[in-house]
């Protein structure tokens, strides 16, 4: 499988649009999901459809009467949105109409748990569809339970950490491999504290034809236990210490876009928040020595060129 | 108005749903194959492959995808056609109410079939009986050319503006949707005539962008809902003017909700829904031949349901026996329960009892059937309390 490597035009923060497609919701202060919503839908631009399936974004997005996507926005069935994007995609294609893109906004739970059927599927077909999951680590929109992107340590209202248990028990699913497994034309994670990167990428995949995906680390500071101000901060310092990772997979090839010498530490990222305070030196290095041995993999596996 | 050709051909119920959709030109397709339904979906990839149809065929990976997909299709204003059976259907419950809630009027084909456990493939009509609730429009065909003539008449019903509600057209498993029968294929250009281009109000478009499927409070919720409730109430009207439209131009008519055979002056009426009601047509002809005053209401819409027919029979019979293939379990038969209530809305005197059998594909002779006419002209007058009796019970009861 190939991908167009044609130059598309470059957005930054000097260019893009002043345009804004989603405002007036009701987010969460410092909310990190409400931020990769908004940046790309910025690039995606007006012909756009938005397809979220029940979740943050959804709860927040559209009460009635108060709509806040000024762009075509559907919520969709939470196993379903892969789908009903399909289904737009398809339905809009078949009524003549061109020059749009379709993209889901899902979560973590949305994605990699009860949608990840519906999502096989849109990326077997390859239906001209954007997935982005916004990856806040847990089912925030019900009240912070674990999810399959739940990382290990993590103290959720279901995975309570107690004499017994460290809190959430299991590693994140590894989504980036399992959506390239599929040989998606194009797969990339991002973060919202690399918003730069994260444009880039949701500008790529804008300008791909077929089925592209993008995982995207999003903060949230009620679920996190976080201030609201350091949203940002905080999701750039998950990539600098090495717990989340920059990278893509196009032609058939995972490459790392930032491959630092030297992490940041790993138990200061984790201990400023309420969600990982509980957590023993032991269990923190139980975190450590996971990230060494994914980065090892990837080192050695990926392409790690500029 | 056109010449109507004739062009008979030999197929299946399956088939004949193909040929209707076809017809319909919806724009999308989507669906996940499932025993008794597939031969539909294999025939409609072959007309989109050899480009008899425009459609995009799109293979999803569930029922619950199937569905989903066919909204997002037609939130965008696409015909959208669907089909599943059984537990596909069940699979698809979550998306039913969806669809319903947001409007979008897709129709679908079910091909009656038993839920597991135990499994069975075999027919009955459990499946979307469980779904009455869904809110959506059901028709069930008693033969193949309904099937075909109900499908293109569910779109225009479906997507009728006082309407906006999705629709499903029941066919019982295997004895329909495998059954070769002669079926007259229309002109296209005459559906063409019978069933405009679907435009609605209620999509998404770049000229006037949406937000759809919102959440509601609970203090717009009921407004909502009832605004639902309304559309299916409307859509009798519908029902009615567009199988009449249909049999002008096409010289076949349904009687809309339900048709009445021989109850003018019958004494005892068996309630039928689907295909029985051919066996049931033969065993009361020979009954009627022998001087006994028997009739049959078959129902074709269990939802929105003939309650104004049922209650107008039950002031000219005497006795009313419903034949379920379907139970809900810890009571009795849902159509009886529809019928029943309908009737103790019309205060009616007539002695009642519901036939439950033929359940996971087994067979209802005639002679079953003519017991069943037995049974409720003997209950006329006899002072007995309406039952409810699994027929053709094979295991010892002491009920």
């Amino acid at each position: 499988m190939t991908n167009q490597t044609i130059d598309i035009p470059r957005v930054t923060a000097k260019n893009m649009t002043e345009k804004e497609f989603f405002y007036g919701h009701k987010a969460c202060a410092g909310c990190g999901g409400s931020v990769a919503v908004r940046l790309a839908l910025k690039v995606l631009g007006e012909r756009t459809y938005s397809a979220l399936p029940a979740g943050c974004m959804a709860a927040v997005g559209f009460i009635f009467p108060q709509m806040a996507f000024v762009n075509n926005s559907i919520i969709t069935t939470f196993p379903g949105v892969a789908s009903m994007a399909s289904g737009i995609a398809a339905g809009a294609k078949a009524l003549g109409q061109k020059d749009f893109k379709t993209v889901c906004f899902a979560g973590d739970g949305g994605t990699a748990d009860i949608g990840l059927q519906a999502l096989s599927g849109m990326i077997d077909r390859d239906d001209d569809v954007l997935y982005i999951c916004y990856d806040n680590e847990a089912y925030m929109n019900t009240g912070i339970q674990k999810s399959g992107l739940t990382p290990y340590g993590t103290q959720t209202t279901t995975t309570p950490a107690g004499k017994n248990l460290p809190g959430t028990k299991t590693n994140k699913k590894n989504l980036f491999e399992i959506i390239a497994a599929h040989d998606i034309k194009y797969a990339a994670t991002a973060s919202i504290g690399y918003p730069q990167d994260f444009i880039n990428k949701v500008n790529k995949a804008k300008h791909t034809k077929g089925a592209t995906f993008i995982h995207v680390y999003a903060s949230c500071p009620t679920g996190w236990g976080t201030p609201t101000h350091t949203s940002i901060e905080i999701a750039k310092e998950a990539v600098d210490c090495g717990l989340i990772f920059l990278a893509e997979y196009e032609n058939s090839e995972f490459k790392l876009n930032k491959n630092p010498k030297e992490f940041k530490s790993v138990k200061e990222y984790l201990t400023k928040q309420g969600r990982f305070k509980h957590m023993t030196d032991e269990d923190i290095e139980k975190v450590i020595q996971h990230r060494d041995y994914k980065w090892e993999r990837m080192r050695r596996n990926w392409s790690t060129k500029k | 108005m056109l010449e109507m050709k004739k062009n008979n051909i030999f197929i299946s119920g399956d088939e004949a749903v193909a040929h209707g959709t076809r017809l319909s030109r919806p724009h999308v397709i989507a669906a996940y194959p499932i025993t008794p339904q597939t031969i539909t979906v294999e025939r409609l990839s072959e007309m989109v492959e050899n480009g008899e149809m425009e459609a995009d065929y799109m293979h999803v990976e569930s029922e619950h995808s199937a569905l989903s997909a066919a909204m997002g299709a037609s939130s965008v204003g696409a015909r959208t056609f669907t089909a599943t059976s059984s537990q596909g259907l069940l699979y698809m419950a979550e998306a039913m109410h969806y669809a319903s809630g947001g409007r979008y009027p897709i129709v679908m084909m079910n091909a009656n079939r038993s839920v597991a456990l135990p499994w069975s493939i075999y027919g009955d009509q459990r499946d979307s009986l469980s779904l009455l609730d869904s809110g959506w429009i059901q028709v069930y065909v008693e033969d193949a050319q309904e099937a075909l003539d109900m499908i293109i008449q569910a779109y225009k019903i479906a997507e009728h503006a006082k309407v906006l509600t999705p629709m499903m057209v029941n066919l019982d498993g295997f004895i329909l949707t495998h059954t070769y029968e002669m079926v007259e294929i229309p002109e296209q250009e005459m559906v063409d005539m019978f069933l405009p281009k679907f435009d609605t109000p209620n999509k998404m478009s770049f000229e006037n962008p949406k937000n759809m499927a919102f959440s509601s409070q609970p203090d717009d919720n009921t407004e909502f809902k009832y605004q639902q409730n309304k559309a299916m109430f409307d859509s009798i009207d519908v029902i009615e003017k567009t199988d009449q439209d249909f049999g002008e131009q096409f010289g076949r008519y349904y009687k809309g909700m339900v048709e009445e055979i021989m109850c003018d002056d019958a004494d005892a009426v068996l309630v039928t829904l689907g295909s029985i009601t051919g066996t049931v047509r033969v065993v009361a002809k020979q009954l009627r031949a022998k001087g006994l005053k028997v009739g049959i209401l078959k129902i074709r819409y269990m939802r929105p349901f003939p309650e104004k027919e049922i209650m107008e029979l039950s002031r000219k019979v005497k006795a009313i026996g419903v034949i379920d293939k379907d139970i809900s379990f810890g009571y009795e038969g849902t159509i009886y329960t529809n019928v029943n209530s309908a009737l103790s809305k019309a205060n009616a005197s007539v002695f009642k009892k519901n036939f439950i059998g033929g359940l996971g594909g087994r067979d209802i002779t005639k002679a079953e059937i003519e017991k069943m006419f037995m049974d409720l002209l003997e209950g006329i007058d006899s002072g007995k309390q309406a039952t409810v009796e699994f027929f053709n019970l094979k295991v010892e009861t002491n009920d």
